[in-house]
C-alpha cells in the first residue's frame, strides 16, 4: 500500500544534502509520495529502504508489456478509479478471437481484420492490437496449425493464447516464444503447469478463475510459481458481473494495496448481436478492462470504439488539440468563405460540424492556440490581431481565395479592428458567437 | 485465501422521479450508489429511453434515421402512436424544433395544439423539449407546460437565461423540469439552486448538464456527470441529488461519423451500422457515468441499449 511523505521521510538519510534536487529530504519525500520522481535521485538511501519503499512505490496495479517491437502495447499501471482524478494511463487493449474451429476463410478474414485496422483521429494512430488465438475445438494439433497460421501472417502483433489445455499450450506459445505473449486459461488446476509453459516462453500468464476468491488463489499461486506478469480473469461474463468485479479489483488494488490482484485484467465480450458487444467492448474501455477480446473487427466498430477509448483516456487536465491548418470543408472554391477559430479539438469539432451542417463549402483555419479555446486563447493571450495575421500570412490561404474576407468569432469581434491594419487589403468581418449559428449565418452570406 | 471485496456505503441518494401518469407511468433514479452497482446498495429503478418525436417533418435528419419514421413523420400524433404501439416506446420525447425562429417559426399556439393532440394520443409519459432558442422558449414552454396540465410532463429546458418563467410555469402546472447547464458541474448546482430558490421542489429537476457525442467531446459531458454523481452520493449535496438527462440522438445525428458515406471515407466502414452505433455507443457511455434518462431516436440504437441495460441490471 502506497507510503505518505511522512513514512517515506522516516526512511530517506535525512541529511537534506540537496542532490536529489530539492532542498530537503521531506520535499523529496513529498514527491516520492506523489510518483512524480524515483527513488534513483536519492544517491545516500539505504538498501533496506529502497526494498521497503520500492515495494511501497510500485503502481498498484502492476505494468506489463505485451509484445515486442513496434506493436507492443503496455497494460496496467493504473492509479485512479476516475478520469477526473488523473489520466487513465494504458488504453485498454482491443483483441480480436479467432476460434481454431473457423474455417481458413474466416482466419484470414480476421487476420486480415487486424492488420488493416489501424486509423488515424485527431493525430493518434488507433487499431486493433492483439490477436487471441483461442482453443475452442480442444484439439491440440488444430490449435497449433493455427497459431502457426497467426504467427507467419501476423508475427508481430501481441499474441494471446488461450487454452486450458497444457499440451496445447505448449506448442502454440512455442511459435511465439519470447515475444512476449500471453498464455491465458491457467486454473487452480493447471496453473503450475501453465506458469512453467509461461516461464519457459518469456510469457506473461493469464488466469482464468470462477470468482473473485479463487483469482486470489490463483494469482498468489502463479506468483508461488515464480511468474511477475499476470492477467486476471474473474470468471465475469454478463455485463454486470464484469462492472462488479472489474471495480471491486481496481479499488483493492488501488484503495487498499491488494497486492494479490493488482495486475491487469482481460474480459471477453464477445456477444452474437455484434451491436451489443460493440456496447460491451464500450463497457470495458470505461469500467477498467486492460484487454478487451472480440468476435469481429469491422470498420464501423473500429471507428467506433478506437473514438470511445481515446475519449476516455484523454488526459482531463490537457485539452486535446487538433493540428494547425487550413482545413477544407465541402469542397472549397476560391470565392467560399474563410472562417478562422481555435485548434481546441471541441472547438474544432464543434465548428467543423456546424460549417458540415450549413452545406456551404468553406475555409476553415484553425490557428495553434495550444489547445484552448476561443475565448479563453484570446484571454490567454495567444489568439490576438497580431497573432492571427501572422498565421493567415504564412498558411498560404491568400494563393487559395479570391476575395481577402476573414470571419472572425463573434466572441472576439473586439479584434476587428486591429485585424483589419494588421491583414493589409483584407475585410474583416465578424461572425456568430456561437457555433450553432454558423449555418444560418453562412447561409445568408452565400444567398 | 477469501477476496474481501472494497464495498462503499454512500451517505446520499438520487431523488427518484416519477413521469406520466396511470400503468404506463415510469420511475427513474432513486439508487444510493453509482450506476449499476447493484452490489453495494439499492438500484431500484431501470434507466428510461424516450423516442425523440417532433413537430415539424426531420428535414435535416440523416436519412438512416429519417427511414423508420418515413411513413409517420410528416404528423407528430402518427409519429407517437407509431413509437408507443410499434417500438413499445416507455416514453416519448416531443421536440418543438418547429418554434425556433429559424425554422419555421411556428407559434406557441401552434405549440400548444401538437402537444395536445399528442397527449390525447397516447399513454406513455411525454418529455416536451423547446427548440432550445432562450427567448423563444420562455413563451413557447409557459403555454405548452399550461396545456399538459395533469398529465405529468416533464418541461425542459430550463437554462441560466430563462430558468425563471419556464420553472414558474412546470411549477404551477405539475411538471417535471429539465435543468440544462452548459458542461460544467458549478454551472449545474449553481442552476439547480437559482430554481429551488423560485420555491421550485428540488426532488422535480432533472439535470442536463449538456450533452455531447461520442468523438465530440463525450469526455466533458462523461466526466461532469461521474462528479455530480459523485457529489450527490460520497457528498451527500442535495442540490446534485436529481436523475440526469442525456439528450444523445440530437447530438449524435449531425456530425460526420454519422453522415459521411463509405465511398467518401472507406475507411470508416459501412455507415449504415456506423450511425445506430453511433448514437447507441454515446448513450450506453452516458448510463455508466450517470445519466437515467435518455432520449434517443434510431429504434435499433435503443433496441441495442435497452438489451445492454438487460445485462447490467
Amino acid at each position: 500500500m502506497a507510503l505518505t511523505g511522512v513514512e517515506i521521510f522516516k526512511l530517506l538519510p535525512k541529511t537534506n544534502c540537496k542532490k536529489c534536487g530539492f532542498p530537503t529530504c521531506l520535499a523529496f519525500a513529498m514527491q516520492l509520495a506523489a510518483r512524480k520522481v524515483s527513488l534513483d535521485a536519492c544517491p545516500d538511501v539505504s538498501d533496506a529502504a529502497k526494498a521497503t519503499l520500492g515495494e511501497a512505490s510500485a503502481p498498484p496495479v502492476r505494468p506489463i508489456t505485451l509484445g515486442t517491437g513496434t506493436k507492443a502495447v503496455k497494460l496496467g499501471e493504473e492509479t485512479v478509479l476516475f478520469r477526473h482524478e488523473k489520466k487513465f494511463v494504458n488504453p485498454c487493449v482491443f483483441a480480436i478471437g479467432i476460434k481454431d474451429t473457423y474455417d481458413d476463410v474466416t482466419v484470414d478474414k480476421k487476420i486480415d481484420e487486424c492488420l488493416t485496422s489501424e486509423i488515424e483521429r485527431v493525430g493518434q494512430k488507433l487499431k486493433v492490437d492483439a490477436i487471441a488465438i483461442i482453443n475452442d475445438s480442444g484439439d491440440k494439433a488444430k490449435f497449433e496449425a493455427l497459431a502457426k497460421k497467426v504467427a507467419s501472417k501476423a508475427g508481430d502483433v501481441p499474441a494471446i493464447i488461450c487454452t486450458g489445455n497444457t499440451d496445447a499450450a505448449a506448442v502454440a506459445l512455442a511459435q511465439f516464444k519470447d515475444k512476449k505473449a500471453l498464455l491465458y486459461g491457467a486454473t487452480m488446476a493447471n496453473v503450475t503447469e501453465m506458469a512453467g509453459i509461461a516461464k519457459g516462453n518469456g510469457a506473461a500468464l493469464g488466469v482464468a478463475a470462477s470468482n473473485l476468491d479463487e483469482l486470489q488463489d490463483l494469482t498468489e499461486k502463479a506468483k508461488g510459481a515464480g511468474i511477475e506478469d499476470i492477467v486476471m480473469d474473474s470468471g465475469a461474463k454478463k455485463a454486470k458481473d464484469i462492472l462488479e468485479h472489474n471495480t471491486l479489483l481496481r479499488r483493492a488494488a488501488i484503495k487498499k494495496g491488494n497486492k494479490s490482484v493488482g495486475f491487469p485484467t482481460i474480459n471477453f465480450m464477445m456477444r452474437d448481436d455484434n451491436l451489443l458487444e460493440t456496447l460491451m467492448v464500450g463497457l470495458g474501455i470505461a469500467k477498467y478492462s486492460s484487454i478487451v477480446v472480440l468476435s469481429s473487427a469491422e470498420k464501423w466498430k473500429n471507428l467506433v470504439t478506437f473514438t470511445l477509448r481515446q475519449n476516455i483516456y484523454t488526459d482531463p487536465q490537457v485539452p486535446m488539440q487538433v493540428a494547425q491548418n487550413i482545413y477544407e470543408i465541402g469542397a472549397p472554391a476560391p470565392n467560399s468563405p474563410l472562417i478562422v477559430t481555435t485548434n481546441f479539438s471541441l472547438t474544432y469539432f464543434i465548428v467543423a460540424g456546424e460549417v458540415e451542417n450549413s452545406k456551404v463549402p468553406t475555409w476553415l483555419a484553425v490557428m495553434d492556440c495550444e489547445g484552448l479555446s476561443v475565448l479563453t486563447a484570446w484571454a490567454a493571450g495567444k489568439f490576438t490581431a497580431g497573432k492571427i495575421a501572422a498565421f493567415i500570412k504564412e498558411s498560404g490561404v491568400e494563393d487559395k481565395i479570391s476575395n481577402k474576407e476573414l470571419i472572425i468569432p463573434g466572441y472576439v469581434a473586439i479584434l476587428s479592428g486591429a485585424l483589419e491594419e494588421k491583414l493589409e487589403g483584407w475585410k474583416i468581418t465578424v461572425g456568430p458567437r456561437e457555433a450553432n449559428a454558423i449555418p444560418t449565418y453562412l447561409k445568408s452570406k452565400t444567398a | 485465501m477469501a477476496f474481501t471485496p472494497p464495498k462503499e456505503t454512500y451517505t446520499g441518494k438520487v431523488y427518484p422521479v416519477t413521469i406520466g401518469s396511470g400503468d404506463k407511468a415510469v420511475t427513474f433514479g432513486g439508487e444510493n450508489v453509482l450506476p449499476f452497482h447493484s452490489f453495494e446498495g439499492s438500484t431500484p429503478n431501470r434507466p428510461v429511453i424516450a423516442y425523440e418525436i417532433m413537430d415539424v417533418p426531420p428535414t435535416d435528419w440523416p436519412d438512416k434515421v429519417k427511414e423508420p419514421y418515413a411513413a409517420v413523420s410528416d404528423d407528430p400524433v402518427k409519429w407517437a402512436k407509431f413509437c408507443e404501439q410499434d417500438l413499445k416506446a416507455k416514453a416519448i420525447a416531443l421536440r418543438l424544433y418547429g418554434t425556433h425562429p429559424d425554422s419555421g417559426n411556428k407559434s406557441a399556439d401552434d405549440a400548444v395544439k401538437v402537444v395536445k393532440d399528442v397527449l390525447a394520443a397516447i399513454s406513455v409519459p411525454l418529455i416536451i423539449i423547446g427548440s432550445n432558442h432562450a427567448e423563444k422558449d420562455t413563451d413557447v414552454l409557459v403555454k405548452v407546460s399550461e396545456a399538459a396540465k395533469g398529465n405529468t410532463c416533464v418541461i425542459g429546458k430550463a437554462q441560466e437565461a430563462n430558468y425563471k418563467t419556464i420553472a414558474a410555469s412546470a411549477m404551477a402546472n405539475g411538471h417535471m423540469l429539465i435543468a440544462m447547464s452548459e458542461l460544467d458541474i458549478n454551472l449545474s448546482k449553481q442552476l439547480n439552486i437559482m430554481i429551488t430558490q423560485l420555491g421550485f421542489t428540488k426532488e422535480k429537476i432533472i439535470i442536463d448538464p449538456m450533452c455531447s457525442a461520442l468523438g465530440y467531446g463525450l469526455e466533458y459531458t462523461y466526466t461532469v456527470m461521474e462528479r455530480i454523481r459523485l457529489t450527490a452520493l460520497t457528498l451527500n449535496d442535495a442540490t446534485m441529488q436529481q436523475p440526469m438527462l442525456g439528450d444523445v440522438g440530437m447530438y449524435v445525428w449531425k456530425i460526420k461519423e454519422v453522415t459521411a458515406s463509405e465511398d467518401i471515407l472507406p475507411e470508416w466502414g459501412a455507415l449504415t451500422e456506423r450511425g445506430v452505433a453511433w448514437e447507441a455507443q454515446t448513450a450506453a457511455s452516458l448510463l455508466l457515468s450517470g445519466a437515467e434518462l435518455l432520449i434517443m431516436r434510431h429504434p435499433e440504437a435503443v433496441r441495442a441499449v435497452d438489451a445492454f441495460i438487460d445485462e447490467l441490471v
